[in-house]
């Protein structure tokens, strides 16, 4: 008898210490992008960042209120398409989580931040946020700007402007050759191109300006004779995955030696694939740097992460910032479960990135404003990407880029 | 001038390696009346195991190797694949190549990934060969001709001169009457099938420096392959060689010309509406040449299935 009850007591108290631990509150963060198909490595690798920046700047250290509560990342495969996200979104809905993120492609973002903003509706009381941490098509932070979204990338206006920052420094470049995807985001590219070229150096000549079929074209070749043709100093894209390796290598192949300002034109086999031949000629403009690391936390953050996972690139900096950023504002609010508080504490906060330096979220149109650089691809790089020896370093430097870019936002808020 | 030069080069690489996958296609489909929806896939395989070699060996090992071990897998899948399918009639066989091309796809990524691969050209070839007027030619460009030409004037050999070849064609029309000759027709089937697949791997090692090796290659490829042996004449090795020149020139100067519908309507004598952005007929006014090149060798598919159903070159009369 005495036995019965020493054990009921023991296994009480094991009970209750069990309970103890599991009553640190967790806090999930749905994470909304394609882990599988074609453009599964875009979202490994993201999902990693997000995994290491919870990790190491909210989770060990107890960030988010006072250690009292942990973040953690819910995987949501969306295929890349926005039908499909648009059920996982429910889905994340139904499991009880109100924090979503999901950065690749901007058709999928739109898809998203539309019904977002229809649940909110409906549903004033039990509100959803939308983290959007790299789908760069400027209307979201414009005509369709809404109060639950925010995005943490630098918008393709905002790096046009700092890439155009760049070419204009160039007095060698007098030819610009743009050439994009035949869709929304080429198109956006394409037009911040000629509107800042022509802003900021009207003396440069645009030889050409064409869009060619997404994911169709099989040889880049005669694209790259028409711009060694055309006498280009300088080509600019915003294209991404094969087209980008495509259109890179066929217009090297060509013999053109002059610089290729890209989006997208690194990490994910890109680096690796252009090797050698686009060292010094290949930059990228994006937000924040990896090469130089700006801080000594960055070096030791960037060192961590190749360790835990060290088959994939810290390719997209910005995101890095998600995690922190949103535990500062549960930590205002003083809980996770206000959504409207968070978002309202999250609108106009200033923040001290360790990679993108000063990045405040604009209050206007929610469009986060931070260091976007110009870099460049070359085999000194502390970071390599792909295994391949070689990585981007920054080499042009806008601290808060487009800080004073008007929106055409008209935030409604509830 | 210089740059039409240039283009009719680029057009005659972009055919010839066109011809080396098609050939492969309409040889299998002339023996066995198989359309081979994996043959792409053998294209894609052909590359992936090429670079996989090249990391030990180098580029010339994996040159030679990966498609004999292509043309091995491939004659191991007729034997023990296609063969046991046939029996059922043409519409199994179709499911099975369609099968078989979703199943290499994903092998592929099961174990290289989904990103592209670093697959480069080897260094002794990585110079240009030439230049004409500031664009240069990559001699490893040169060196795809070669292989190509070289290839079709094998096979043409082969079929024509040979007593392989003599065999191969009478058991295209009489399999029965060859096989009671004491011929092994499913052996010759079956080596039919592996020096195919192996072509389609070859062309895979050859174009995958160029054209990138990832995931998707095989499907970027599998449709247009089909055009040209379509349009060429299913079974016909003179099609196929006609057809893919006749497609690499068409897709090359469509992309280098920029022609627009704005030109060519003003030509005939139309007015641009004053505001084009609002117009019902924006889109037709704003089209160019290059948007319009990756349909072109569909319209000429079916400009051939009109005209002369057998294709170019065909001879079938069903």
């Amino acid at each position: 008898m005495n036995k019965f009850n020493l054990m009921m007591a023991t296994a009480l108290a094991a009970g209750l210490a069990a309970g103890a631990a599991v009553a640190q509150e967790k806090v999930r963060i749905a994470f909304i992008d394609p882990l599988s198909g074609p453009f599964a490595t875009t979202g490994t690798q993201g999902l990693a960042i997000y995994r290491h920046s919870v990790k190491e700047l909210v989770n060990e250290p107890g960030a988010l209120l006072d250690g009292q509560a942990e973040f953690e990342m819910v995987p949501f495969d969306n295929k890349i398409s926005a039908k499909e996200s648009l059920i996982q979104l429910q889905v994340a809905m139904d499991q009880g989580i109100r924090i979503i993120a999901q950065g690749a492609s901007s058709g999928v973002a739109n898809a998203l931040t539309e019904a977002v903003a229809k649940h909110n509706r409906r549903n004033p009381d039990d509100p959803v946020i939308f983290l959007n941490h790299s789908a760069v098509d400027p209307a979201l932070t414009n005509d369709k700007c809404q109060f639950w979204h925010f995005r943490f990338d630098a918008n393709a206006d905002i790096k046009m402007d700092a890439l155009t920052d760049d070419i204009a420094a160039n007095p060698d470049i007098k030819k610009v050759y743009v050439i994009g995807q035949d869709y929304s985001f080429g198109k956006a590219v394409a037009a911040a191109a000629q509107r800042f070229l022509k802003e900021k150096r009207p003396d440069i000549e645009i030889v050409g300006n064409e869009l060619h079929p997404i994911g169709k074209v099989k040889d880049f070749t005669p694209y790259a004779r028409k711009i060694v043709g055309s006498g280009a100093d300088a080509v600019i894209t915003g294209n991404w995955g094969g087209d980008m390796v495509g259109l890179g290598k066929a217009v090297m192949g060509a013999g053109f030696d002059k610089p290729i300002y890209t989006y997208y034109g690194a990490t994910s086999g890109i680096t690796a694939a252009f090797g050698e031949e686009g060292d010094g000629i290949v930059k990228l403009v994006g937000a924040g740097q990896v090469n130089p690391a700006p801080t000594p936390e960055a070096q030791e953050f960037i060192e961590a992460f190749y360790v835990s996972f060290p088959d994939l690139d810290f390719g997209q900096p910005q995101m890095a910032n998600v995690a922190p950023m949103l535990a500062a504002a549960i930590n205002e609010v003083g809980n996770a479960t206000d959504i409207k508080a968070i978002a309202y504490a999250l609108e106009g906060m200033e923040y001290d990135s360790i990679v993108t330096g000063k990045t405040v979220m604009r209050e206007s149109d929610h469009q986060a404003i931070q260091t976007v650089t110009v870099q460049g691809q070359t085999p000194e790089a502390a970071f390599e990407y792909d295994k391949s020896g070689r990585g981007m370093v920054a080499e042009t430097v806008v601290e808060l880029a487009s800080n004073d870019a008007p929106t055409t936002c008209e935030m409604k808020r509830p | 001038m210089a740059l039409f030069l240039v283009n009719v080069l680029d057009g005659f690489v972009t055919g010839l390696l066109l011809f080396m996958l098609c050939s492969g296609l309409t040889l299998i489909f002339s023996m066995m009346g198989v359309l081979n929806f994996a043959h792409a896939s053998f294209y894609m395989l052909g590359a992936y195991f090429a670079y996989q070699i090249s990391l030990v060996t180098g580029f010339w090992a994996g040159l030679l190797i990966a498609p004999l071990i292509v043309g091995v897998i491939g004659a191991l899948i007729e034997r023990y694949g296609l063969r046991r399918v046939h029996k059922y009639g043409h519409v199994p066989e179709l499911i099975f190549t369609f099968g078989l091309a979703l199943l290499i796809e994903e092998t592929v990524q099961f174990f290289w990934g989904k990103s592209q691969l670093p697959f480069s050209e080897p260094a002794a070839l990585d110079f240009a060969a030439f230049a004409i007027a500031g664009n240069a030619f990559p001699a490893y460009k040169v060196f795809m001709i070669a292989v190509a030409m070289g290839i079709f004037l094998t096979l043409l050999y082969i079929l024509t001169k040979t007593r392989i070849g003599m065999t191969i064609q009478a058991a295209l029309s009489y399999p029965e009457t060859v096989q009671n000759l004491g011929h092994n027709v499913p052996l010759v089937f079956m080596c039919v099938f592996g020096v195919g697949t192996a072509m389609a791997g070859l062309a895979g090692v050859i174009a995958g420096p160029v054209l990138g090796v990832f995931p998707g290659m095989a499907l970027q490829l599998g449709s247009i392959v089909f055009v040209t042996i379509v349009i060429g004449g299913l079974g016909s090795l003179w099609g196929a060689l006609v057809a893919s020149l006749i497609i690499g020139w068409l897709q090359t100067f469509a992309t280098a010309y920029d022609i627009t519908a704005e030109q060519v309507l003003t030509a005939i004598g139309f007015t641009k509406p004053e505001l084009i952005w609002d117009h019902p007929l924006q889109d037709l006014w704003t089209l160019t040449l290059p948007q319009l090149g990756p349909i072109l060798p569909y319209l000429l598919m079916i400009i051939v299935l009109v005209l002369r159903p057998q294709g170019l070159m065909g001879n079938r009369e069903s």
